[in-house]
């Protein structure tokens, strides 16, 4: 395919670390991503999968930079947005969207469904017709029109997710990033709004980054998938590839590791080494 | 009376304003035996595990039913007496291993506490107790870990720490309640199998809370399917999975992903199942009165 | 969610109590001139020290009784209504908008902004707030004006502390974080996102700080330093009634049941209020 839609070069990213914080002055920075270099393709799905500690969540914040690199660089449509200014970023931010993992923390709960929706759409330029925009946005992921003037409170985890949903493709991005957007729901919820995601996502063409602990979600999504541990990428390929020959032995624990729904006696054996 | 290691029969409980969160719930629990008590949020099964360690928040209320501990009726002890029966022949492991131990002090007067208030147990008996059952969890360094504070360990070992707390007293049955929900797939495997292990050598029983069909499928023997504080189905484990007979049972097993045959998992749970469900539950709800006594 | 319906349940017969007497004692305060038995300055020596109304020797019209210089009660505790309430409103709106401001910027922008803010902050809070007070009017001189912003600079404090907190929660919720992404800029942040989450806070402070203005007021009143005209105040009259203790307890007690009542309810109003428009407890 031709120039895809993000590149990412040398990416580094260093965060004060708050538990080394000296009594007086600042925190020392702690480098939480060390190098990372890869591309998202336009109109694909690229999962990023990793353990507490890999760096996925800070590597996703970065790529809508809501955080800056320490070092690296970011290109969106081959611009570097690496160290773009908030005011420079804010025309680009309606292709840079977001999908949070909490709907509960990341809807304001004094506003209601159609305030919150509304909000990107007004604050870049889309404030005519803002009713119809709504309206379409809500039906897009199957909630029905009289959620516009509800509550978070008053609206299921599932709902809730689908206004995430509705808000972060309202203005139609060319990137959405989705960070662990099902791993609070039930499982029945789950496959409903992994099935929305995947139907939208080939509707509208969108380019996704799929963060995820889970690999068998991300099998099922994904076109292509990023391993990350302690801040670095031990493989990254195509989806069956990965799942059909892994490479790392890191993501061959990792794919071992999923309980698969069903009787294996074996699973809880302790691991043999295996003969080389 | 009864061989059973715990048996819940016909347990109901209700929230203050009247609504049901347990409906009618039965299961048994052998010895040696785990469990596993399956469901989505709302389901009531951690809702079970409070009932049966009789910490349920004071909003609910049970309104029938008994729940017999190794024959003992749990209902007809008075406080005190249910009390130190509980306390002497279950444990818990809980789901986040960080808010179950106090943040600010060291892991090891934590551990033995229990067993020297409790159980009147000497220090040093309760200290060798802990650190055997430290060695048991794979823990090579327990001087470090006991003289820790929680937040110093990784959520892995704070959960092997849970978890050698509570076989320590060689309960006879224990209450897992998601424990391991918060840790990583790969933690999530040694923790499964430290358990089961621990399990085995000491013939406790189980009860397993979890909402994760994989989890069943790999650490348990019975199982009984949970949905809105109703059991929906129990059965032997290998059958289940072999022909799940509930429409919610197949349902559920359907919608939940596998990377080994990724279009066929993943269905979202069809709503006829869950309308069918309500309306069943509904109806028996509106026959439902409690009987006392 | 059902605990809270449940918690909701006990907020009714609070939010009427406290708010019904609160209404009554501003109404009386504000139509004084009308609902006032009697005239609160005019003395009467033939009048003096009358019990109040079921006690033998009352008299009709001073319903509870009259001081030892033959003033009535009950309309000096109406008039001294008036100054309480002015002062409560005054004051307890000024130190709201200038803690709830320097709260809200502390605790959403944080860095250096927060650091000097949180210094004033606990360099403020090192004066005892009475003497603080004291110190003050002796300075301003005595007077309604003074009173009133003595007590708003003495209290900014509470507000700003109590704001930066929730702020700084806030800040740190995603849906923060998702209005970077929809495009706004950080005023608009804390303006759309921040500042309504953090109102019902306000409310009860705001409710609450009414309450301590009134009594601020009634010890500047009691130690003779807050309006120095012969307007009846609440802190005055019980000054005035723990001398006559013995011969006339009431002079005492009413004032000191109708200050203890009026604060309470203030801050039982503004916990009811939080309560009830927080959709987060609903």
């Amino acid at each position: 395919m031709a120039e895809p839609l993000i590149s990412v070069r040398g990416l580094k990213v260093a965060l004060p670390d708050m538990t080394r914080k000296p009594l007086i002055g600042r925190a020392p920075l702690a480098e939480i991503l060390k190098g990372l270099d890869f591309d998202l393709p336009r109109g694909s799905v690229t999962g990023i999968v990793g353990e507490s500690g890999s760096g996925k969540s800070t590597l996703g914040r970065a790529l809508v930079r809501l955080i800056e690199p320490s070092a690296g660089s970011i290109s969106f449509e081959g611009r570097d947005i690496s160290h773009l200014s908030e005011a420079e970023l804010r025309p680009l931010r309606r292709n840079l969207q977001m999908i949070f993992q909490d709907p509960m923390s990341s809807l304001n709960p004094r506003r209601t469904i159609a305030s919150i929706i509304a909000a990107p759409l007004k604050q870049n330029g889309f404030g005519d017709n803002l009713k119809a925009r709504v309206a379409e946005a809500l039906q897009r992921v199957g909630l029905p029109q009289s959620f516009a003037s509800r509550y978070r409170h008053e609206l299921s985890g599932g709902q809730r997710q689908r206004v995430g949903i509705a808000r972060a493709l309202a203005l139609s991005p060319k990137f959405v990033l989705a960070d662990e957007i099902v791993s609070g729901l039930d499982v029945s919820t789950q496959a409903q709004i992994l099935t929305l995601l995947e139907k939208l996502a080939a509707e509208m063409g969108l380019t996704v980054a799929f963060i995820s602990h889970d690999l068998s979600v991300i099998r099922r999504l994904c076109q292509q998938v990023i391993v990350m541990r302690e801040g670095r990428i031990v493989e990254s390929s195509a989806t069956d590839a990965l799942f059909d020959n892994p490479k790392d032995a890191y993501t061959r624990d990792l794919i071992a590791a999923i309980p698969l729904p069903e009787i294996d006696a074996d699973w809880l054996r302790p691991a043999t080494k295996a003969p080389a | 009376m009864s061989a059973d290691c715990l048996d819940i029969r016909n347990l109901s409980a209700v929230l203050a304003n009247g609504q049901r969160v347990l409906r009618s719930v039965s299961l048994s629990v052998q010895p040696g035996e785990v469990r596993a008590l399956v469901g989505e949020s709302g389901a009531g099964k951690t809702m079970i595990g409070k009932a049966v360690l009789g910490v349920l928040p004071s909003s609910v209320r049970i309104v029938e039913g008994d729940m017999l501990l190794e024959g003992e009726d749990l209902g007809r002890l008075q406080p005190k007496a249910r009390r130190t029966l509980i306390g002497a022949r279950t444990a818990l492991i809980p789901q986040d291993p960080l808010t179950a131990l106090n943040p600010s002090r060291r892991i090891g007067p934590q551990m033995t506490d229990r067993l020297v208030r409790i159980l009147g147990w000497s220090g040093q008996r309760a200290d060798a107790r802990i650190r055997q059952l430290l060695d048991e969890v794979q823990i090579r360094d327990p001087d470090r870990v006991l003289k820790s504070y929680p937040h110093e360990l990784s959520g892995g070992m704070r959960q092997r720490v849970l978890i050698a707390a509570a076989f320590a007293a060689e309960p006879r049955l224990i209450v897992a309640d998601e424990p391991t929900t918060a840790l990583d797939v790969t933690v999530q495997k040694q923790i499964l199998r430290l358990i089961t292990q621990l399990q085995r050598e000491h013939g406790t029983a189980i009860l397993f809370v979890t909402h994760d069909l994989g989890v069943v499928a790999k650490i348990s023997q019975k199982v009984s399917v949970l949905y809105a504080g109703k059991v929906v189905e129990e059965a032997d484990t290998a059958a289940l999975f072999a022909a799940p007979q509930h429409l919610y049972t197949r349902a559920l097993m359907a919608a939940t992903p596998r990377y080994t045959d990724p279009f066929a998992s993943l269905k979202p749970v069809d709503e006829a199942v869950l309308a069918g469900l309500a309306a069943e539950i509904a109806d028996a709800d509106q026959a439902w009165r409690p009987r006392h006594g | 969610m059902d605990e809270a319906r449940i918690a909701r349940r006990g907020v009714g017969p609070r939010l009427w109590l406290a708010g019904g007497w609160l209404l009554l004692a501003l109404l009386a305060a504000i139509f004084a001139p009308l609902v006032a038995p009697q005239d609160p300055l005019a003395q009467d020596l033939m009048l003096e020290r009358l019990p109040p109304f079921w006690m033998s020797g009352a008299e009709p019209g001073y319903w509870l009784g009259t001081d030892s210089l033959g003033r009535d009660l009950l309309s000096r505790l109406i008039f001294g209504g008036r100054i309480a309430f002015i002062v409560a409103f005054a004051a307890a709106f000024a130190a709201c908008l200038v803690g709830s401001t320097l709260g809200l910027i502390a605790g959403y922008f944080g860095g250096w902004a927060d650091r000097i803010i949180s210094r004033i902050v606990d360099i403020w809070m090192a004066f005892p707030p009475v003497l603080f007070a004291i110190l003050l009017v002796a300075v301003l001189g005595t007077g309604l004006s003074s009173v009133i912003i003595a007590i708003a600079v003495i209290d900014w404090t509470r507000f700003c502390r109590v704001i930066r907190a929730e702020a700084m929660g806030q800040s740190r919720m995603d849906y923060v974080e998702n209005a970077r992404i929809a495009g706004y800029d950080r005023i608009g942040i804390m303006l759309r996102e921040v500042l309504p989450n953090v109102v019902p806070s306000i409310v009860a402070l705001l409710s609450l700080e009414m309450g301590i203005a009134v009594i601020v007021e009634a010890i500047l009143s009691f130690v003779n330093l807050s309006i120095s005209t012969d307007d009846p105040t609440w802190g005055g009259i019980i000054a005035e009634g723990r001398l006559s203790i013995h011969q006339a307890w009431w002079v005492l007690v009413f004032p000191l049941i109708t200050l203890i009542l009026t604060v309470l309810s203030f801050s039982q109003f503004g916990e009811a209020l939080k309560a009830r428009f927080d959709p987060v407890l609903r």
